[in-house]
């Protein structure tokens, strides 16, 4: 564990309590200049806690920080920045109905100043902008540029205000493989400059790729610190979960059998009403977990939605159990075996107000067991609202509490749970584990497991790849609104599958001709 | 995906008593508060505060009679106030309550100068659907307004007041007028048409058992029965909603045309149980008072009873506090003004923060 | 001749629209500054209120008109800070504390004007507009133009600044910013707060002022609730006129055009409407303009609702 000779940032026993919960304990970093430092760790583990404090949003508890030999006591985030300390927040600190240069200025001079011309602004951004090659367009508005476009635009702005020691949280988490490699490469350049980069990421590919040193947080502790060259994934792996993650889960499904669901040239458009699904196509069989690979954005949500049938399909079929549901509404729906696990439940999938029991019922409140007569069956209702939690282990003070009371990775396990009660023939997954600890994530993939052993027909939407790999029997890959590969779960063909997610088809064809014996897949069926 | 955990609960049962005891202990606050300012007010004026407010409260509950007229103010008052605990809790800002009075008042009126052939209780049993029907119906107006174009319910059904009082003083001033008189208003209902009294000498009569039994309906419908789940769902999380398979379109239209219901009802009863006619101004403003009824209950129907029945103290005792101490009373509109902004502060620090994400 | 009476009916009526819709004018800029900050104050009505009777009674005490007017805007400013403190620093739900303040201006000016106004007899002292006439020889355009008083002429200037302040000073591009992302704006270390606050004055001083002109420069009188819901038609003209400044001036003489015509047809005794018909015209106008402005997507993002400092 090399420790650099001279590092400009010390972080020395932070701690910081929320109630009772000790979101950091004791935890020391030591940054070298110029270095690219990782911060790794599962979600709940306290890395964004500390970084907000080196940026001056929270106010620690306990211990200092060492900054270039000086202690820091940071008040507030422009505290930070004359520091020459920026932080690029995972979400953006940007108005969507400015422009660019306008964001820049925000907070910056009198605010009787008027501001005739952007130019002088427009002139600081483009030198920036040539000197790190951050394509960035001082005179568009933010709300018509993209997600890589906008983080560009932050991490440039962080830049323009001088900072020395840059901050990323989850920089990747919104990019696709092609923007990923554009930021770390632009992460080492940062570096050769002499900037110092902290970046926090559960993405240990990353990790490994571009970082000097690492170190690895559980429970609120630095628990791991090293040279990245000095240790390798499978070890980052053990610090961040306390004990060896298992990489082999229960042997797949026999051949599986009758087709459940299947979908046929399915068109669907989005809020904006703009195409987002352009001709789908694909069967799940008995038995069988599908897939589904692709970066946020690419008509994921409109699909998981228009086979739940929350949105209308324009065009297409959909058939479950050989019965046709594509113009029925998600009421009807309800009423068949079908299950949808939707994207963000905290916010989509329950009432956060309202207890667990009234949350339990949320889409059968109307029919029995839960109703009779129009009116509610509160016994029934409290006893499998009590089934559901003793089941999953939903960790709660009781039945009647509100369910926002519930930690995030409770509140998904209340709703797998709520799911999967429902005995439907197909469930519809979309981000199984987002944003959920690690105990809550091995749970509810085991029940999806166990629902496939059931025969049941399941398809997983997902943007994590290792989750698509360790449940999946294929993993379908969609596009700009398409289905534009197929692939076996095979980590060998991680880079094919990066292309697919990014409109490379025929790249990705190239890549597999390449290989001898490659196995041929199709896009569709 | 922000590791900052969720603020940790309390033992539950001291949750549970705190959260019952400041249920409890709000709207009294708030009450006192309203009197306290509007005692001070009072005094700066010139009038004596403490016999003012001395007289407004206890006057008030005197004797019988008295007490009867409190009733008598109460029921309008619960009627909207319960159909306002609906529409809130279904997140939509009914200002419109007076109007939709107004509406259930004309028609009820004009039921009831009419079909003079019907058997008296069946006509009465007609004014009184007939005024619910036309409250309903202003409501689902902007209802619908706010579904297919939407318009913000917050300022249609404040237009729709005003037209509905345009219109009822067009109604008695030409279709509804009585020939007889030379002050706009309509025809008296016939003797056999007025709400029966059950408690003479007062002029207590059935439709304050109509309001206590519209809001033990109410609170059934809010929170035993599968259609009000629905509408709360709504009011709560409309993407929730929609997942659930529920209609958010359907239950706002719903619970608008309920809450717009029993306005219509309130102004049905007031002119077959109090007035027997129908005039310009026939209501003091109960259509807003009823948001400060619904606000102070906590959006809860049966807490809207005693509810409603503060309110019809402090209104009965505003008038008693202009004849004997010659205060106008339209302070009580300043009291009214007061409790909601109380109720609004303390609604606000129970919720401390911003909901909590997963 | 027929066209010179229907030019002359036009110049009264172009004269009158400018006149009717100034109180409008002033009072949705105002509001059209304070949503753009993302605070929804429905209690406009209330602010015009009381700055209508603080108008008459200052006027009416000391016989000076620009101290009536001066009165109206800081009422104004004291309302809106009442406000200000529920919906920003105590975060309640800005609807329910905009109806409280209807309420309160209701009852406040009718209890104030009961007891100093009413039982001194209908004795109040009119107080005259200022007529300033400049171009005013100009036949037809003359009266319909520039007979104005000066109030009339200020919507102009005021209309200007206010698309001045907001889109070309550094204050006005933060109290947009403090509409969309708020966040944005306090990673650089500027007080939401503050922003919302200044904004929510402004829209008092502004809508204070519009009620003071209803008494002192309209109906050189008060009547109880003489603004008769002019605060809600600003609230919709702000919706109409998409948050711009210069959008609400040309909305309002749309709405202006309803009052003008409801007084010019009322007068007439050829005209057999209802009059009741004729009053409705202003309410039924908000409710089909709001019917034509289906999305609200230009809508300040964060409109109504609180910001918490994490």
């Amino acid at each position: 564990m090399s420790v650099p000779s001279a590092p400009i940032l010390q972080m020395e026993n932070i701690s910081k309590r929320f109630g009772r919960v000790a979101a950091n304990a004791a935890a020391s970093i030591e940054v070298g200049e110029g270095e690219i430092f990782a911060l790794v760790g599962e979600n709940g583990a306290g890395k964004s806690v500390l970084m907000s404090i080196l940026c001056g949003v929270l106010r620690p508890d306990a211990g200092r920080i060492l900054f270039k030999g000086q202690p820091l006591k940071l008040g507030s985030p422009l505290e930070a920045t004359r520091h020459r300390i920026g932080m690029v927040h995972q979400h953006f600190m940007l108005a969507p109905n400015l422009t660019v240069a306008e964001n820049y200025l925000l907070g910056q001079g009198s605010p009787l100043r008027l501001l005739w011309r952007t130019t002088d602004v427009a002139g600081r951004i483009a030198e920036l902008s040539r000197r790190y090659g951050l394509e960035v367009r001082p005179d568009a508005f933010v709300r018509d540029l993209s997600v890589g476009e906008r983080q560009r635009v932050e991490i440039l702005r962080i830049l323009f205000q001088g900072a020395e020691l840059i901050v990323l949280d989850e920089p990747t988490a919104v990019l696709t493989p092609g923007e990923t490699d554009r930021l770390l490469k632009l992460l080492r350049e940062l570096a050769r400059d002499r900037k110092t980069v902290i970046f926090i990421s559960h993405k240990l590919d990353e990790v490994m790729r571009v970082s000097d040193r690492v170190s690895v947080m559980r429970d609120g502790r630095v628990v791991f610190s090293a040279s990245t060259r000095d240790t390798n994934p499978r070890e980052l792996a053990r610090q961040m979960v306390g004990r060896d993650v298992p990489t082999d889960l229960p042997a797949r499904a026999a051949s599986p059998g009758e087709v459940v669901f299947s979908v046929e040239n399915l068109h669907c458009r989005n809020d904006l009403g703009l195409p987002a699904v352009r001709g789908v196509s694909f069967v799940i069989r008995q038995g069988e977990i599908i897939g589904v690979a692709g970066v946020s954005g690419n008509g994921q949500s409109e699909l998981a939605r228009a086979l739940a049938g929350l949105i209308p399909a324009t065009e297409g079929t959909i058939r479950l159990n050989g019965e046709e549901i594509s113009g029925l509404s998600s009421h009807a729906i309800n009423r068949r075996p079908i299950a949808h696990i939707p994207e963000d439940c905290a916010a989509n999938g329950v009432v956060p107000q309202l207890p667990l029991t009234e949350n339990a019922i949320l889409q059968r409140y109307d029919r029995a067991p839960f109703a009779t007569l129009g009116l509610l069956n509160v016994r029934a209702i409290e006893s499998h609202t009590q089934a559901l939690v003793e089941k999953f282990h939903v960790r709660t003070d009781g039945i009647h509490a509100p369910i926002q009371s519930l930690s995030g990775g409770n509140q998904q396990k209340f709703v797998v749970a709520r799911e999967l009660a429902r005995h439907p023939d197909f469930l519809i997954v979309n981000q199984l584990t987002r944003g959920i600890d690690i105990g809550a994530s091995e749970l509810v993939m085991q029940a999806i497991l166990e629902q496939r052993n059931l025969n049941k027909a399941i398809l997983l939407i997902s943007t994590e790849l290792e989750e698509l790999f360790a449940l999946c029997d294929r993993i379908l890959v969609m596009y700009d609104g398409r289905l534009v590969g197929e692939l076996p779960p095979d980590r060998g063909r991680l880079e094919e599958l990066g292309l697919l997610m990014t409109g490379e088809a025929i790249e990705a064809r190239r890549l597999r001709e390449a290989v001898p014996g490659a196995v041929s897949g199709d896009a569709t069926q | 995906m922000s590791d900052i955990p969720i603020r940790s609960s309390l033992d539950p049962a001291l949750r549970l008593l705190s959260r019952a005891g400041l249920a409890a202990l709000a709207p009294i606050a708030a009450v006192l508060f309203a009197l306290g300012v509007s005692a001070l007010l009072l005094q700066l004026n010139g009038f004596h505060a403490a016999d003012v407010v001395n007289v407004m409260v206890l006057g008030a509950v005197s004797d019988k009679r008295s007490i009867a007229e409190v009733l008598l103010k109460a029921t309008p008052l619960i009627l909207i106030g319960v159909g306002l605990c609906i529409a809130f809790r279904c997140s939509i800002w009914n200002i419109g309550a007076e109007g939709q009075l107004y509406a259930g008042a004309s028609a009820a009126t004009a039921c009831g100068v009419n079909f003079g052939a019907l058997p008296a209780w069946l006509h009465i049993v007609l004014i009184l659907v007939a005024g619910s029907v036309a409250g309903a119906a202003w409501g689902a107006l902007a209802g619908l307004l706010r579904v297919y174009f939407r318009a913000s319910e917050v300022v249609t059904t404040i237009m729709l007041n005003y037209i509905a009082i345009i219109l009822t003083s067009y109604l008695v001033t030409g279709p509804l007028k009585d020939p007889a008189a030379s002050y706009p208003q309509s025809a008296k209902l016939a003797r056999d048409l007025w709400l029966p009294r059950f408690l003479p000498p007062t002029r207590l009569h059935v439709g304050i058992l109509i309001a206590l039994a519209a809001a033990v309906a109410a609170y059934v419908f809010l929170f035993r029965s599968s259609a009000g789940y629905a509408v709360r769902v709504v009011g709560l999380n409309p993407s929730a909603a929609a997942y659930a398979g529920i209609n958010v379109a359907r239950n706002v239209l719903l619970a608008i045309a309920i809450s717009g219901g029993l306005a219509g009802l309130a102004g049905a009863i007031e002119i077959a149980g109090v007035n027997y006619r129908l005039y310009q101004d026939i209501s003091p403003g109960y259509g807003f008072e009823g948001i400060a009824v619904a606000l102070l209950a906590n959006n809860n129907p049966l807490a809207a009873v005693a509810s409603g029945v503060l309110f019809a103290v402090l209104r009965s005792g505003s008038e008693l506090m202009q004849i004997s101490a010659q205060v106008p009373q339209v302070l009580v509109f300043v009291i009214q003004g007061l409790c909601i902004l109380s109720v609004a502060a303390f609604t606000a620090f129970r919720r401390r923060g911003p909901q909590p994400a997963g | 001749m027929q066209i010179a009476s229907m030019l002359d009916f036009l110049s009264t009526t172009v004269g009158a629209d400018w006149r009717l819709a100034t109180p409008l004018i002033f009072a949705a800029t105002g509001e059209a500054i304070c949503e753009r900050a993302g605070v929804l104050n429905i209690g406009v009505e209330g602010i015009m209120l009381i700055g209508a009777f603080s108008g008459f009674a200052t006027s009416h005490a000391t016989g000076d008109l620009a101290l009536g007017f001066g009165a109206g805007m800081a009422s104004g400013f004291l309302t809106a800070l009442v406000f200000a403190v529920f919906a920003v620093t105590i975060k309640a739900n800005q609807i329910v504390a905009g109806v409280a303040i209807n309420l309160l201006g209701l009852g406040l000016t009718s209890f104030l004007f009961r007891t100093y106004f009413i039982s001194t007899g209908r004795g109040v002292d009119i107080a005259r507009p200022l007529n300033i006439p400049f171009l005013s020889d100009i036949p037809y355009l003359g009266p319909a133009l520039f007979q104005q008083n000066l109030l009339v002429y200020a919507t102009i200037p005021v209309v200007i600044a206010a698309w001045g302040v907001l889109f070309r000073t550094s204050y006005g591009l933060t109290i947009r910013a403090v509409g969309e992302h708020p966040k944005a704006v306090d990673v650089t270390g500027k007080s939401v707060a503050l922003y919302r606050y200044s904004a929510v004055l402004i829209g008092g001083v502004l809508g204070g002022l519009g009620g003071a002109f209803l008494t002192l420069a309209h109906a050189n009188q008060f009547v109880e609730n003489i603004t008769s819901g002019r605060g809600f038609i600003a609230l919709s003209i702000v919706v109409f006129a998409r948050w711009s400044p210069i959008g609400v001036f040309f909305v309002s003489l749309l709405f202006g055009l309803f009052y003008a015509l409801q007084l010019q047809l009322q007068a007439d005794p050829n005209v057999r409407v209802p009059y009741q018909a004729l009053q409705a015209l202003p309410y039924l106008t908000t409710i089909v303009a709001l019917m034509l402005v289906r999305n609200r997507w230009d809508a300040p993002s964060m409109l109504g609702i609180p910001y918490w400092k994490a």
